[in-house]
């Protein structure tokens, strides 16, 4: 059995969704591993989503995060891409079986035995809990190098927002034409850095939203090319058969059969949002115009780390409101209204302290099963 | 009887949403200097011809001539005709014109053009509307007429001018065409079948996907099919998760997505060819954790739908068909209505389409 080291960090217990501070353990560092003392977390949606249990699948106590950004303090002995004092990041996956199809063509993310970095557990049976904590120990796999010229905070969301997107606007080859015309659905944390990306492709962009709220931002501080109001009917009907792609950020129940209207012939819709309930899906206008939806999720590890890379050379980054730990249940409220522009991330080493007089929650880890007790 | 051009000509037209058949007197223009006109001696009978008789896509006007699976033999070519000449055998599908200049059309994919023209029901540049295959003869422009090779039989080759390239143009372009893939098709019709006949010409494994058993025989040892499954069997569909890297879909009533795409595997594209009228559940999980797709196609480009023929020539590709007198064609429709053929009427013209001298 693997020794344990202290963790804490901060944790919902129920499906209220509610964060407090949790004094949990990691795993001792061995031979592949790297020990990350984090420096910044993001907030991602789907943290939101577990927390409160929307998909049915969450074991609590969970400590959420998977956009991490740190500084390793350990690495094992048969790590050699990372020494201490490098900065690394980790995203959504911390394992996977490394000998099937995918994990060879590096795909660990499509790996039927991925583990996924909280809310999961891993083959010796601990429950992996995520970024909202001071440290994490992750196999070398599944670290990444946080390139020069971003910077820590800014980087942190790429790791999920920016692969997520990243990775389908690649496979769905909006990399490789210039001057084609992409529409993003959706301006939020996945949406405002698919307008960065799609731009450094060479793309014309078309932020779509509900309301006009947003023009100016998507225009002239995101550089979009131009801004349509979806509930514009108008607006809607002068943009039908001008869009190549589509890249749909939205998770609430919405149709898409305006969606498909906007697309050119052999046009491609790519939905990365995750209702809760199925689409409509009209095959007529999949049939007329031989349009096609995909979906994606997240990336593989060289993908990401080519994300990364590619991020600094074109100097993106997210837009982000930097909290503190103590804050994370009014963001969390405020996510849930899109109140952020357009991520946030929480200053996990200046802001997270142990506070010994709060009532905590500990896990003890005893021969692989967890139990759960109040101090 | 409706007279605007100079040559007469006689059909087959609904006259009314009852979708009924009947005898029908019209004209159609000369042979222009790019035009080619030709005897019809089969024509298929689709499914949209179906749709389209009993107006059932809001689109019908009447009378219609219905027909878009047309061979022939050429009777005369216009002066500035270079691709074919009287007496050879061609054929018509389901466009008769286009605009020739839009992306679509420069890309060898006029099927997708915003101004193409449909060979029955559509508005022509002359203003009169087009009149299809059920009819003694056709005249069309060369763009848009396909030469039939010389060892295919013309009646059971007519249907692959619509049903052969409806599935062979989403094969290749979404290459699912590849020797040694594992092709499904659902729905064993008038697309199903020659689906199985074109996956298997292609090198690919293929499994017919069908709700009842019922045609499993005829699946397996009379189209080639490798396995056949029946989609209602939770079981049969659980053995074969993630086996299939493509499934061409050409059922049009509703039905459920969930099992089909768990039937792709990860990357798999799920086409849909069947057009069923009301919007089906899109689950949206197996399109982003196992990058899966789905996507529509409609018949092909005149290009391809040669180099679709041609290949059936190669390989004696031709549609399993019961051959029909026109005067049956009624009942074959209320038949078809109901599934009930192995898998295409055709209806023979040259010899029992008459003209009704009473009009």
């Amino acid at each position: 059995m693997v020794d344990r080291n202290k963790a804490f960090g901060w944790a919902a217990n129920d499906e209220s969704g509610v964060l407090s501070p949790f004094h949990f353990s990691r795993r001792e560092n061995c031979e592949n591993d790297v020990t990350v003392k984090i420096l910044f977390c993001g907030v991602c949606h789907s943290d939101l989503h577990t927390i409160k249990n929307h998909w049915g699948i969450s074991r609590y106590p969970v400590v959420p995060g998977h956009e991490i950004v740190g500084i390793a303090t350990k690495v094992g002995k048969n790590v050699t891409k990372f020494k201490e004092g490098d900065r690394v990041g980790v995203g959504v996956i911390i394992g996977s079986c490394e000998s099937c199809e995918s994990c060879n063509q590096d795909l660990e993310n499509y790996c039927p035995k991925v583990v996924f970095t909280y809310n999961s557990r891993s083959s010796d049976g601990t429950r992996n809990q995520g970024g909202y904590s001071d440290v994490i120990v992750v196999d070398r796999r599944f670290v990444l190098s946080i390139p020069d010229g971003l910077p820590s905070d800014a980087a942190a969301p790429l790791l999920c927002a920016g692969i997520t997107v990243y990775s389908p606007m690649k496979y769905y080859g909006m990399a490789e034409e210039p001057g084609k015309h992409l529409g993003v659905n959706g301006l939020g944390g996945l949406g405002h850095i698919a307008v960065k990306i799609g731009k450094a492709f060479g793309l014309r962009v078309t932020v779509m939203s509900r309301s006009s709220e947003k023009e100016r931002e998507a225009i002239d501080r995101l550089g979009a090319d131009s801004f349509l109001v979806t509930m514009d009917s108008q607006k809607m009907k002068d943009a039908v058969g001008t869009m190549d792609f589509i890249i749909d950020t939205v998770s609430a129940e919405h149709a898409l059969l305006p969606l498909f209207s906007l697309l050119k012939v052999s046009g491609k819709l790519v939905t990365l949002g995750l209702p809760e309930k199925p689409l409509e899906l009209p095959i007529f206008p999949l049939v007329l115009g031989r349009k096609m939806v995909g979906g994606s999720q997240i990336g593989g590890m060289k993908e990401t780390q080519e994300m990364l890379e590619f991020c600094a050379k074109h100097n993106i980054v997210a837009d982000i409101e930097l909290i503190k730990m103590s804050d994370i249940n009014s963001a969390m409220d405020r996510l849930a209204k899109s109140d952020v522009r357009y991520r946030f991330v929480i200053d996990v080493a200046n802001s997270l302290v142990t506070d010994s007089s709060a009532e905590i929650l500990e896990e003890h880890v005893d021969h692989g099963v967890s139990i759960t007790s109040r101090f | 009887m409706e007279k605007v051009h100079q040559k007469e000509a006689f059909g087959l037209a609904a006259k009314d949403n009852s979708g009924v058949l009947s005898p029908f007197r019209f004209t159609r223009r000369e042979t222009g200097e790019k035009d080619v006109r030709f005897k019809v001696l089969f024509c298929g009978i689709c499914h949209s011809d179906l749709h389209m008789v009993k107006n059932e896509w809001g689109m019908s006007t009447y009378p219609l001539v219905p027909g878009h699976e047309i061979v022939g033999v050429v009777t005369e070519v216009g002066a500035k005709v270079t691709k074919f000449k009287t007496g050879e055998k061609v054929g018509v599908g389901c466009l008769v014109s286009s605009c020739g200049s839009c992306d679509s059309c420069t890309e060898g994919m006029e099927n997708y053009c915003p101004k193409s023209i449909q060979t029955y029901g559509f508005k022509y540049y002359d203003d009169t509307i087009t009149y299809g295959g059920y009819s003694d003869h056709m005249v069309c422009d060369e763009g848009f007429i396909i030469r039939i090779p010389d060892n295919l039989p013309l009646d059971a080759a007519a249907p692959l001018l619509c049903a052969g390239i409806t599935v062979y143009s989403p094969m290749k372009y979404h290459g699912l065409d590849k020797p040694g893939m594992h092709i499904g098709v659902v729905g064993l019709g008038g697309l199903g079948h020659v689906g199985v006949k074109f996956a298997k010409a292609m090198g690919t494994k293929v499994t017919v996907i069908s709700t009842s058993e019922r045609k499993r025989d005829e699946a397996i040892n009379r189209l080639g099919a490798d396995a056949f499954l029946v989609s209602r069997d939770p079981k049969q569909i659980k053995d074969a998760m993630g086996t299939m890297d493509g499934i061409i879909d050409t059922v049009s009533a509703t039905h459920s997505l969930l099992p089909l795409l768990g039937l792709l595997k990860h990357k798999g594209k799920l086409v849909m060819v069947g057009a069923p009228e009301k919007p089906l559940e899109l689950p949206v999980m197996p399109l982003i954790f196992e990058r899966k797709m789905v996507m529509g196609s409609m018949i092909g480009g005149i290009k391809e739908t040669q180099e679709m023929i041609d290949m059936a020539g190669k390989h004696n590709i031709t549609a399993d068909i019961e051959l029909i007198s026109a005067d049956y064609v009624n009942t074959a429709m209320e038949r078809l209505e109901k599934a009930d053929v192995r898998y295409r009427f055709v209806i023979d013209v040259a010899n029992t389409l008459k003209p009704n001298p009473n009009l």
